[in-house]
């Protein structure tokens, strides 16, 4: 047991997979709304990656920045699929592959 | 005890959350990719609890596995979106950013391997309300305020931006 405990290369470890699989889900996934939790699966990574730096110095700034993170996420989430739905009532289609209407 | 608590919760929910990000990454239904985040969401709340971060764990499922994941799942029952299809065509694509993402885990694991030697014992003294509380309103003062213009500015842009235009 005692070999298993976690130190904080551990919690960086699942951190940092999370954050791949993010990055391999925004680059491979062509549904416009599954990109997005891609993208705030990978902001939950780094919010990680920070609870485990503030409790590994015993310093607030980690944890508040990922207070301040969750807000800004939550104000992007809504703005983001208020885009999404917008685009669903002009195109009828959210494939990232198709919404190419800024391309020149 | 408390570290075998800490290690228990620790796999538990590690292992728990990454199969929540394998399960979003290839489930082809988006309400199934979202059921697979919201799992992830709670583990991560999980490992906050194991980290002594109790009031970070508490907003994790309150904002993120209650409130954005409730927004995705009406956006994606609202729009009726059917399965992705022909995800399968792009082998060089989806070969490319698995070798890509596996390039990074590579490469974050091998630059962070020195922090092995933090046991993060001892209590975290800044997990609870009252010193949140206190840096809140001393030292983070402005940027605390700040987030309740972006959250007014977010309210309005999102009604303005997802408004029928039949009616203005």
């Amino acid at each position: 047991m005692e070999s298993l405990a976690p130190n904080a290369f551990s919690y960086l470890a699942v951190s940092i997979v999370m954050f791949a699989i993010g990055t391999i889900g925004v680059m491979t996934r062509r549904n416009g709304i599954v990109v997005f939790m891609c993208i705030e699966l990978m902001l939950n990574a780094v919010n990680l990656s920070l609870v485990t730096f503030s409790r590994m110095h015993n310093d607030p700034t980690g944890s508040m920045l990922v207070f301040f993170v969750m807000c800004v996420a939550a104000a992007e989430a809504v703005v983001g699929l208020s885009i999404i739905i917008a685009l669903f009532r002009n195109k009828l289609d959210i494939d990232i592959n198709n919404l190419n209407i800024f391309k020149w | 005890m408390e570290a075998t608590l800490q290690t228990i919760l620790f796999w538990v929910f590690a292992i728990l959350g990454i199969a929540g990000g394998i399960g979003l990454l290839f489930n082809r239904n988006p309400v199934y990719a979202a059921l697979s985040l919201i799992l992830n969401f709670f583990s991560i709340a999980g490992l906050y609890l194991s980290l002594q971060a109790q009031f970070l764990s508490i907003i994790q499922v309150l904002v993120y596995a209650g409130a954005i994941m409730v927004l995705f799942l009406f956006v994606i029952m609202l729009l009726n979106l059917e399965h992705e299809s022909g995800v399968t065509t792009f082998h060089t694509r989806r070969a490319l950013a698995f070798v890509l993402g596996l390039a990074f885990v590579g490469e974050m694991l091998y630059v962070f391997r020195g922090l092995s030697a933090y046991k993060l014992e001892g209590s975290f003294e800044y997990g609870e309300v009252e010193p949140i509380g206190y840096q809140l309103m001393t030292y983070y003062l402005l940027p605390f305020e700040m987030i309740s213009v972006i959250l007014l500015a977010a309210l309005i842009g999102a009604i303005i931006v997802a408004r029928s235009h039949k009616y203005i």
